[in-house]
């Protein structure tokens, strides 16, 4: 790892005085005078230093800006959740258990206690690519601004089944295969305090729009906050993450299903999958099968099928098909 | 020669007396475990709080006066000619104190002839080039960035079965003439080789092929075969391979994390050109070893020409990165195996055919279960090495084997399944190993064998299956192993020998040892190891450290003991054949009369006594050469398994490992040795898997993050059975069980797989694709 600097701002304005690049920007090898990246709870920026994927020349440390560390909830507005609130805060808290089952469910499956503790949610939002071929050093690919996807033609077991022509590397977050689900927004506060506000959903970037990043996010920007509309009368959910391994292991496929029900019947739902593409993917026409309906073995087996409807697995990846299938169905029916 | 007679055979089962000669220098006979006070007894790790509170110093831990940062700087091509190197940027770094250039790769084959223009040959990527050594690491690893490597690069190959390929890139253009190096066999000297491929090798230290595989064929009411496919699984062992060198004009001093004190010493004096009475290797504590630990290494020798150049000690511990690329691995495998029996089950023959890679290495083989579990008149093996561009196999727990039985093992059961026998029967009739009898007794019971259902007549979405895995391993001895024992005027007693212990326990037996025969408590004996200004111990591999240093333990102690008797024997007015030492005290068994073991010491001629004593043949011989005794560490395996046939994921729900290491020492701590092999036999049968890519010839996964390990969900309920088998061969009758352990699992667990869904698979790690293919829903 490279000598670098580090500051600890404690206010936001000048937090961004001191940031002068996204980490997505200098992991191209785009050369930034005195690079300055955000940290939150460093657990993705120092795997990347340490891989040497990027090697900022300082550091900036949000820790100490004031109000990003809570969770409120309320009936009527909703889950208002602090940039630097860690997974391990997500996963223990009551609200979040009782009202946004899916989304405890992906918590408390990500990474690993010890990592919980630190992670921030923030952080996990902007967290880069596991992808093995990003992650070497030794592979200049198109999301380090090279010229070739090392993926389409090499190792893809770990990859994407939808969007896949250009970089089929999937976004890492399985935290936002839930929040995508519950239609959460993202809080993105810009210099002189400029706030805006966007759908999660909206937040991720496809290879198409810019294959060296997986964010809008721009320089200087933070993530200030996420927040979850209030759960409607009715609301259900589910999420299951499957991985090869059940102690900490990235997803080789996860699905969240929330669902607005009356009775039995589902009046709206939004099925998610994780570890599918190169952003959280709706699974739409599975959602149109579910909507209006009861719930049955029988159909939550034709919402699994309908769930992959359209993938294009590689070469080393058609398993997860059947895998999608199968945790899709199981979501499905848990909502009963 | 005095005769004794010893126990012989298993308690309950077929224990009886047998006399044999022993050296007249060596102890009587003991009892069986029930009659000793602290062998056989599960006694405290004596360093385990040194341990847990981290005042037990690894190699990384040691810090000496002025000591330099060494980095090493690798191969980013997988093949390639060096045309030059330039250091000078580098040495002029500030804060660099030393910079080393290999002369050429110290680890893997070494064809004969072929130019040599100073700089080693890269046939890997990850391969050692050079080291820098400078005032703390991160100036170190800026420096390497400072050497410039011209390279030529040329064509590779990383993928076996495109190695084998006529036309394929060749790793080795020259002849490879020397000796496998993974100690799995397939690596005879002087081999034919053939492009990448070499071989066969047909033999083993059991002998080479018997009867006529043909014609046993053709003798065969049922014929089973199939292909098996094994990956190549990485050590990981949590400390990684590392030094400390510090080199001085009279004494050239290592700190090593290494499985063979004595080995690293023997190697060091010879690149060097130093007497090995100049050299001296410490391992005080280590962090694990699976068979990869030998010797200098590249490392080795880097950091101790660092420290030569520099005048300062240099700490040189590898990466993670590093630990998975170049430091060893357990050779992948293809092999295609057929078996023939009788419609009674009995065997007629059993065909092996295997390729594995070893990378740069050799030694690819499947080990000896086909040829050694079950009685077979007629037995061919051929094994072949290919050589592919990818980092040297090493020796991996009992290399080969797991590999080997995993195709064995699931033939066998198949063979069962068609010949309609259980599969446990079977065994019985074509194994003729008493103790494997008495494990599969005890392990059936533990597991509840009988409630096994028929293959994949589990109904629901997720099914359970219930498998059996058998195993053998020679029992090895070094008879290099001394032991010293001394006992000071203070009353201490101490122990010392140059062998290590590498996680398993040996600081611990050497006390319970040394405590039994002198009437002590296993506290009270210091134990002094680790260290090669000590008497040279056994190297900690083939897991012969037990059965290799306890036996010479025992008969210094028991030296030391006549002595101190011999001196206190005309203090107390007896003879001294008439004293024994019991409970802190001496006896005396005629008269009754006492003195404490504490004044007998205080009244010494000397300030010190010291005895020591080496490891002696086997008592009535060994089995081959001085090297293998008599019988097996015979094993049997037990797993259930539940596999959800709609995501192919596979959990371990139980293991049952039923072991024999001949006299149990500690069973706490075989149990922990087992538990750990257990361990490491599920991280191999289901997630382990080094991926290369095949196009650009990197491991994409040298991390543990997805270079997937066991972690603690993947961790079943583990029962251990540890039989007592006494032998009557050595003082101790001890032996290893470190390998043993793991031989089975990945067989046991397919077995249950199958038995769960009633589908086999051929290929490790049982991922869930793998699975989902096999359930055709892929
Ligand atoms: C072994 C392991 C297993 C894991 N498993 C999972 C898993 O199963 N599921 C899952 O979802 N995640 C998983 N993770 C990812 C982990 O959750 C993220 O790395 C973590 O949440 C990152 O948060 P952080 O606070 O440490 O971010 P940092 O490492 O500090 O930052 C990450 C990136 O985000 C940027 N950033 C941080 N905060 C902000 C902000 N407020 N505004 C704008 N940019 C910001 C940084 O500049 C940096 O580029 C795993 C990680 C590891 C190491």
């Amino acid at each position: 790892m490279k000598k670098f600097t580090w500051v600890q701002p404690d206010n936001i304005d000048e937090a961004q005085r001191q940031i002068n690049a996204v980490t997505a920007t200098i992991a191209t090898g785009k050369t930034i005078q005195g690079a300055a990246v955000i940290k939150a709870g460093g657990v993705d920026l120092l795997d990347l230093m340490k891989e040497n994927i990027i090697a900022p020349a300082k550091i900036v440390s949000i820790n100490a800006l004031p109000g990003l560390g809570k969770i409120g909830f309320d009936e009527k507005s909703g889950l208002r959740i602090g940039a630097l609130v860690k997974l391990s805060d997500l996963e223990e808290n009551a609200e979040i258990k009782k009202h946004y089952a899916a989304l405890h469910e992906s918590v408390s499956h990500a990474a690993t206690p010890q990592i919980r503790n630190m992670a921030t949610l923030g952080g996990n939002l902007a967290q880069r690519p596991r992808c093995w071929y990003f992650r070497s050093e030794d592979h200049k690919c198109l999301k380090k601004g090279g010229t070739k996807c090392f993926a389409q033609e090499g190792q893809n077991q770990i990859h994407g089944i939808f969007n896949t022509e250009i970089c089929p590397c999937v976004h890492s977050s399985s935290v936002s295969t839930a929040l995508v689900a519950f239609g959460a927004q993202v809080e993105i506060t810009g210099a002189k305090g400029k706030l805006r506000n966007v759908p999660l959903a909206e937040f991720f970037v496809s290879p198409q729009v810019d294959v060296t990043r997986e964010n809008i996010l721009e320089r200087g920007e933070i993530i200030t906050a996420l927040t979850v509309p209030a759960p409607p009368k009715g609301q259900k959910s589910w999420y299951i993450k499957q991985a090869a391994k059940e102690s900490y292991d990235w997803a080789l496929a996860d699905a969240a299903v929330v669902a607005q029900m009356s009775g039995d019947t589902i009046k709206d739902v939004k099925i998610v999958l994780g570890a599918a593409a190169p952003t959280p993917y709706r699974a739409t026409a599975a959602e149109q099968l579910l909507r209006g309906q009861k719930v049955s073995e029988k159909l939550a087996v034709q919402v699994g099928t309908a769930a992959v409807e359209g993938a294009t697995p590689l070469a080393h990846n058609a398993y997860k098909v059947p895998m999608f299938k199968a945790i899709v169905k199981e979501c499905v029916l848990n909502l009963v | 020669m005095r005769k004794e007679k010893f126990p012989i055979g298993i308690p309950g089962v077929n224990l009886r007396e047998i006399e044999r000669e022993v050296p007249v220098t060596e102890p009587p006979a003991w009892p069986i475990n029930d009659k000793l006070k602290h062998v056989g007894k599960s006694v405290k790790r004596t360093d385990a709080i040194l341990k847990v509170t981290g005042k037990a110093k690894y190699t990384a831990d040691i810090n000496l006066p002025g000591m330099l940062q060494g980095r090493m700087l690798r191969s980013p091509h997988p093949s390639a000619k060096i045309l030059s190197i330039d250091t000078s940027a580098a040495e002029a770094f500030p804060g660099v104190k030393a910079v080393y250039v290999l002369r050429s790769n110290m680890s893997g084959a070494e064809p004969k002839g072929g130019e040599d223009n100073g700089y080693p040959e890269i046939k890997y990527a990850g391969q050692a080039i050079a080291g820098v050594a400078a005032k703390d690491g991160q100036t170190a690893e800026e420096a390497l960035k400072l050497i410039k490597v011209e390279y030529q690069t040329m064509p590779f190959v990383v993928d076996m079965d495109e190695a084998r390929e006529p036309g394929a890139p060749l790793v080795f253009e020259q002849q490879v003439e020397q000796e496998e190096t993974g100690g799995g066999g397939g690596g005879a000297k002087g081999l034919e080789q053939q492009g990448n491929v070499r071989g066969p090798s047909t033999k083993s230290f059991f002998g080479g092929p018997r009867g006529d595989v043909e014609q046993g064929m053709a003798e065969a009411d049922v014929i089973v075969e199939g292909i098996f496919r094994t990956q190549v699984q990485t050590h990981s062992a949590l400390e990684t391979h590392g030094i400390v060198a510090d080199w001085k004009p009279d004494m050239l001093t290592v700190y090593a994390s290494t499985q063979s004190t004595k080995g690293v010493r023997s190697e060091m004096a010879s690149i060097f050109d130093l007497p090995e009475s100049k050299v001296r290797v410490i391992c005080e504590y280590m962090g694990g070893g699976f068979g990869a630990k030998y010797g200098a290494g590249n490392f080795g020798v880097t950091a101790v020409n660092l420290s030569k150049i520099s005048g300062q000690p240099v700490k040189l511990m590898l990466d993670r990165k590093a630990e998975h690329l170049a430091v060893g691995n357990r050779p992948n495998s293809w092999q295609e195996l057929k078996i023939g029996a009788k419609k009674d089950g009995t065997l007629t023959a059993i065909k092996q055919e295997s390729y594995g890679t070893a990378g740069i290495g050799l030694g690819a083989g499947v080990g000896r279960v086909a040829q050694a579990v079950y009685e077979c008149p007629n037995f061919l093996t051929e094994q072949y090495d290919v050589f592919t561009n990818a980092g040297p196999g090493a020796a991996f727990r009992a290399p080969g084997n797991p590999q080997g039985a995993f195709a064995l093992e699931q033939l066998i059961d198949e063979l069962a399944e068609k010949l309609g026998t259980d599969a446990l029967e079977l065994r019985d009739k074509i194994d003729n190993s008493v103790v494997r009898k008495e494990e599969r007794r005890l392990a059936a019971k533990a597991i509840n064998w009988s409630r096994r259902k028929k293959p994949g007549s589990d109904t629901g979405v997720i099914k359970r299956g219930i498998g059996v895995a058998q195993s053998t391993w020679p029992r090895l001895i070094d008879i290099d192993s001394t032991a010293e024992v001394r006992m000071y005027r203070d009353g201490t007693v101490e122990i010392r020998s140059g062998v290590m212990d590498i996680g398993t326990g040996t600081r611990t037996i050497l006390s319970q040892i040394v405590a039994e025969e002198l009437g002590l408590e296993p506290e009270q004996i210091s134990v002094k190891i680790g260290d090669t200004l000590f008497p040279n111990g056994p190297a900690s591999g083939g897991s012969k450290v037990s059965g290799s240093i306890t036996p010479a333990a025992r008969n210094a102690a028991y030296k030391a003991k006549q002595e101190i008797l011999k001196q206190a024997a005309p203090k107390m007015e007896e003879k001294a054949a008439d004293l024994e030492l019991k409970d802190g005290m001496i006896v005396s068994k005629t008269s009754g009369k006492t003195m404490s073991f504490k004044d007998a010491l205080k009244q010494m001629r000397t300030s010190q006594i010291m005895t020591s004593a080496s490891r002696e043949d086997d008592y009535g011989g060994f089995m081959v050469g001085t090297f293998i005794s008599h019988g097996d560490l015979g094993s049997v395996q037990m797993a259930e398994v539940s596999v959800n046939t709609e995501t192919g994921f596979v959990k371990v729900e139980k293991i049952v490992a039923a072991h024999s290491c001949g006299r149990p020492l500690n069973p706490m701590q075989i149990q922990s040795q087992v538990n750990g092999g257990v361990i490491q036999g599920i991280s191999y049968a289901l997630y382990e898997d080094r991926v290369m890519d095949k196009n650009t010839g990197h491991m994409l996964n040298a991390n543990l993050d997805q270079y997937k390990i066991a972690f603690s969900m993947e961790i079943p309920d583990i029962e251990v059975i540890n039989i007592e088998e006494y032998t009557a061969r050595s003082s101790t009758d001890a032996f290893g069980i470190a390998e043993p352990a793991n031989i089975a699992t990945a067989a046991a667990v397919a077995n249950a797989i199958y038995n769960a869904i009633g589908v086999r698979l051929y290929e490790l790690p049982m991922t869930p694709d793998k699975v989902l293919k096999a359930l055709n829903l892929v």
